[in-house]
């Protein structure tokens, strides 16, 4: 560890960070906060990414943590909450695995997800190798947490971490995709969450709820 | 310049048909812009077969046979549906299913939708051929939804958490794909994301980094296939949306997922130099016959059924590519064309059966033979077709498919053979009482548009026939291309 | 193994005892302050004792030896514990001789006995609070445990002493996982001493009571060695966490008095902080439902097994 400089050693912290704002999100019950834990985790990947543009003198990561800032960080949560008031969805229903069982579960993914990062970091040549580990982690724990969940919104809260580990993980394996493509991503999410606000709206006109418990009438055995 | 027509003309029909796409004559604009998009598609088909492959705007578009093939493809289809379509939305929007503001949605997002289809299947970028198949699944969300029932609200939602869920494993593995091309091409610019400077360095790309990447991409793109276990939102999504939207679900969007698949299994195969991607595909798309065979058992809506049946023939091609080798490559691109055209002619016949009965029960649509021979003869031949009926063009890909498994892959033959017997036996049972049978129909307010119907159908014959022989070249060449084993 | 070694761990042995009820005065004390009460005084514990000890002992009728002989024990272990947490030096005969391992089973010797005595006399609310203690120690131990195996991994050693002497004589390093282990040990810490979230220790009501519950029986002497035992506890744990994560200032061998000194004044003000600190959160926080008891300190476990794997990961 001493021999780590103390840029990577603050990386490290904020990976181990973004690891911790997965597993409170797979606990946390009510959307609001959900939501800004996402923005935490926004805030922490825009943090990483300035600390890396810095370190590496890439421009583009510059660019890129601009990206993350407006739209992860302050964007997509204001839009969350908006819909949170408009909608009045405040807390989502019991999940649907126990919490304890839920972060046993959890832990487990963390094992596998380190276990499978370590041939590819092992290859890597970028100085945050270590932490891919971490973003796989956190894409498989946001998953786990849109597994787990029965509202709409924890959904899509689940489905925008996922987004942030890909983030994290493309910017501590190869410092970031090209910037094209990060701009088609980034455009695609905010289409996305455009879309999902309509489909919200739909919903609720439809359900008067954003309960996904509404959602079990196609099934095979009609 | 062709290709620039190709990819703006959907474009600014798009953005056209955003604005007035209520107008009176908006579905024929929408026959307008699909022609000259199909026109351009032509002229790029043609110079690729008279120069060869293309590349342009910087490397990031590139056109070879196997493309190409499958853009002329797309924009036939889309073409044709767009046909189908005139009538069929305009008798929605009579029977009140549809409000205006809708009805533009509807035609922007249908020109938008071909349109990110194209791009996905022209570009040489991994990166933006992610970017475009995600836009593809956000243009069609809402058109599942168009009809706002609680049914189709929850296919919308399968469907977008699905494929999103799908598609982020998709890009996770583009991305391990770019960590492993770096370190041979450089991270300056976007050549570590060009196909063809990837498919150059493939066998020095890292074997461990490409399977793990391999993985994360079929599951990815599989998702949009709709193989099995990954196919939920696909019976949902054809069954609640339009049926012109089913159609070019069906016929087009299953296509490009599987062709981007195929891309990325060229790149691992040559860095693996290991059949660990054959074989995970042939063991998905053996999977996606079976368990869609029998569970057409079960399936009373007539979209569904037609839905499952898609899931099982990606299933087959899914097998053919995973067999590798010029026939069996040969084999699932005709059967690539075959199914698409097939099944796009049967939702258009399935389309115009469920709005004369007003549901898509199977056991509500009866005897379309005495009330419309067309519709009737359309959707049976086009049922015998699907399911293999020599002399269809899918006969002839299933049997080269059949053969070449029983000559490589002797164990698979008689599992393949009991799905598609089963699948015969579950479709053409439940089929044959809706076109023969007593009636209960009533009659349409516009008269069905059947020319795409039979215009497919007609190729698909011809197909199990003759294949022309510059068809046939091309697939060749694109076989060739594709290689495996 | 020198004289002055053993005369240092004797002085380590009796500061520990002697401070262990001051440490709980002084938690009282800042609660009090920090909710607008006239604070106890500093020494109010000691008075407490002192009238225990001087009051007659009773005992219920059908009480067996154990019941007896368990204060003398758990008082006893818990005095054992103190001259085994390295606070004031590191290489003492008591501190080297027993590593962290043998130090969780020696606090849950302490448990067995007191869950074992409160049961003794077969009265409902004994039982009660016996089966919650036991339920509460079967939670925390792997946590505590997990803890104590991150700050081994990082030292590459079990032994407490040396755990202290790698970590303070390292440069100012970020470690993520000891990070995350502190919380989850502050967790343990909690619920081990019956603190606010888990247990009240304020509290009369008898249904919601876990610690307390567990001393209905006693009384003077024997009580007053209980009382006593508990303070120590907390101490004990306190200088756990101190050993663990904030080493900084433990006097090594090679120091002399002039380290021992330094070393007793930086005790002292980490005791202060952690006391005010302990009370503080105390006051901002609410007593859980027992039911959310098994939440609490699974997300302690989560943390210190993320600590663990992120210190396996990223090597901090």
């Amino acid at each position: 560890m001493n021999g780590i400089p103390f840029d990577l050693q603050i990386l490290n912290v904020l990976a181990a960070l973004f690891l911790l704002l997965s597993f409170s999100m797979l606990a946390q019950r009510r959307i609001v906060t959900l939501v800004n834990l996402l923005a935490i985790q926004g805030l922490i990947l825009f943090i990483a990414t300035v600390l890396l543009a810095w370190r590496t003198g890439e421009t583009h990561l510059y660019l890129s943590a601009a990206l993350t800032l407006g739209l992860k960080v302050i964007g997509l949560p204001w839009l969350l909450h908006q819909l949170i008031r408009k909608l009045d969805v405040y807390w989502d229903t019991e999940p649907l695995i126990n919490p304890s069982a839920t972060m046993l579960i959890g832990l487990l993914i963390v094992i596998f997800a380190f276990g499978l990062a370590q041939p590819i970091s092992a290859l890597a040549s970028t100085a945050t190798r270590n932490t891919l580990g971490i973003a796989i982690a956190v894409i498989l724990l946001a998953f786990l947490t849109m597994i787990t969940r029965r509202k709409a919104m924890s959904q899509v809260v689940g489905f925008l971490s996922m987004e942030n580990g890909l983030f994290f993980g493309a910017m501590s394996a190869t410092y970031g995709m090209p910037m094209v493509v990060e701009l088609g991503v980034a455009l695609d999410v905010l289409v996305a969450m455009l879309v999902l606000g309509v489909f919200f709206f739909q919903i609720r006109e439809q359900f008067d709820s954003l309960d996904l418990r509404h959602f079990e009438t196609l099934k095979e055995d009609e | 310049m062709d290709l620039l027509l190709l990819l703006s003309a959907p474009l600014i029909g798009a953005a056209i048909l955003g604005v007035w796409g209520a107008r009176r004559w908006a579905p024929d604009g929408n026959v307008i812009f699909s022609l000259a998009t199909f026109g351009a598609a032509c002229a790029v088909t043609v110079r690729v077969v008279k120069y060869g492959n293309i590349l342009i705007a910087r490397e990031q578009f590139f056109i070879d046979p196997f493309n190409v093939f499958l853009v002329a493809l797309t924009t036939f289809v889309g073409l044709t549906t767009s046909l189908f379509s005139r009538p069929y939305m305009r008798i929605e929007a009579e029977h009140g299913r549809l409000s205006p503001a809708r009805l533009r949605l509807y035609h922007s997002m249908y020109q938008l939708f071909i349109w990110s289809m194209l791009v996905a299947l022209t570009t040489n970028n991994l990166g933006l051929m992610w970017v475009a198949m995600e836009a593809a699944t956000l243009s069609t969300v809402l058109l599942v939804t168009l009809y706002r029932t609680p049914a189709s609200l929850e296919a919308g939602w399968k469907y977008f958490i699905l494929c999103g869920v799908g598609i982020a494993q998709a890009l996770f593995g583009t991305m391990l794909v770019y960590f492993a091309a770096e370190k041979l091409l450089g991270s300056e610019g976007v050549t570590a994301l060009l196909w063809t400077h990837l498919d150059v360095v493939k066998r020095q790309l890292e074997p461990n980094v490409l399977s793990l990447a391999f993985v994360f991409l079929l599951a990815g793109y599989g998702t949009k296939v709709g193989l099995v276990p990954l196919h939920n939102w696909l019976p949902d999504a054809h069954a609640e949306g339009p049926t012109p939207i089913s159609a070019v679900l069906s016929g087009l969007l299953l296509n490009v997922a599987m062709y981007a698949v195929v891309r990325c299994k060229v790149l691992v195969e040559g860095s693996l130099q290991s059949s660990l991607p054959s074989n995970m595909l042939m063991s998905f798309g053996l999977s996606s016959v079976v368990v869609a065979a029998f569970l057409l058992w079960r399936q009373r809506d007539i979209k569904r059924l037609f839905a499952y049946s898609s899931i099982e023939h990606m299933g087959i091609i899914a097998f053919a590519f995973g067999m590798g080798g010029p026939v069996a490559n040969f084999a699932a691109l005709l059967h690539m064309t075959v199914h698409s055209l097939t099944k796009s002619a049967i939702f258009f016949t399935v389309g115009h059966a469920s709005q004369k009965a007003g549901s898509q029960l199977i056991e509500d649509i009866r005897g379309l033979i005495t009330l419309s021979p067309t519709i009737g003869w359309g959707l049976m031949l086009g049922t015998l077709a699907i399911l293999g009926m020599p002399p269809f063009g899918v006969f002839a890909s299933e049997f080269l498919i059949l053969t070449t498994a029983m000559k490589d892959h002797a164990w698979a033959t008689p599992i393949l053979l009991l799905a598609l017997g089963v699948a015969f036996a579950a479709v053409f049972g439940k089929v044959q009482p809706m076109v023969f049978g007593e009636t209960s129909a009533r009659r349409l307010p516009h008269p069905p548009a059947l020319l795409p119907v039979f215009a497919h159908l007609g190729l698909v014959l011809m197909l199990g026939v003759y294949i022309p022989p510059y068809l046939a070249n091309w697939y060749r060449e694109a076989a060739r291309f594709i290689g495996g084993q | 193994m020198t004289l002055s070694a053993f005369a240092y761990q004797l002085l380590e042995i009796i500061l520990g005892v002697i401070t262990a009820p001051v440490l709980l005065g002084w938690v009282n004390q800042c609660r009090a302050w920090l909710q607008n009460r006239s604070a106890p005084s500093l020494w109010q514990p000691y008075r407490s004792l002192h009238k225990l000890f001087y009051k007659q002992a009773v005992l219920a009728e059908n009480a067996s030896p154990l019941f007896r002989v368990a204060p003398y024990v758990v008082f006893g272990t818990m005095v054992l514990v103190v001259a085994i947490v390295p606070s004031l030096e590191t290489r003492l005969p008591f501190t080297v001789a027993a590593d962290a391992i043998a130090l969780v089973g020696l606090l849950a010797t302490a448990r067995v006995f007191l869950s074992l005595a409160a049961m003794d006399i077969g009265a409902a609310f004994g039982t009660l609070g016996a089966r919650r203690e036991m339920m509460i120690g079967f939670l925390a131990e792997p946590a505590l445990l997990m803890v104590l195996f991150v700050a081994a991994m990082i030292s590459q050693t079990t032994s407490l002493p040396l755990i202290a002497e790698r970590l303070s004589s390292e440069s100012l390093a970020l470690y993520p996982s000891l990070a995350f282990t502190a919380v989850a040990f502050a967790m343990v810490l909690l619920a081990e001493n019956a603190r606010i979230p888990i247990d009240n220790p304020a509290t009369h009501l008898e249904l919601t009571m876990i610690h307390e519950a567990t001393l209905l029986e006693y009384s003077a002497r024997h009580l007053a060695l209980m009382e006593w035992a508990a303070s120590l506890k907390l101490y004990n744990y306190v200088c756990i966490g101190i050993t663990l994560f904030l080493p900084f200032g433990v006097a090594t061998q090679s120091q002399g008095t002039t380290g021992l000194a330094l070393a007793i004044v930086a005790l002292a003000l980490k005791l202060l902080v952690a006391g005010s600190s302990l009370a503080l959160f105390e006051t901002v926080s609410a007593k859980l439902r027992i039911f959310r008891a098994p939440e609490f300190l699974a997300t302690a476990f989560l943390l210190a097994v993320l600590g663990m794997l992120v210190h396996l990961l990223l090597g901090a």
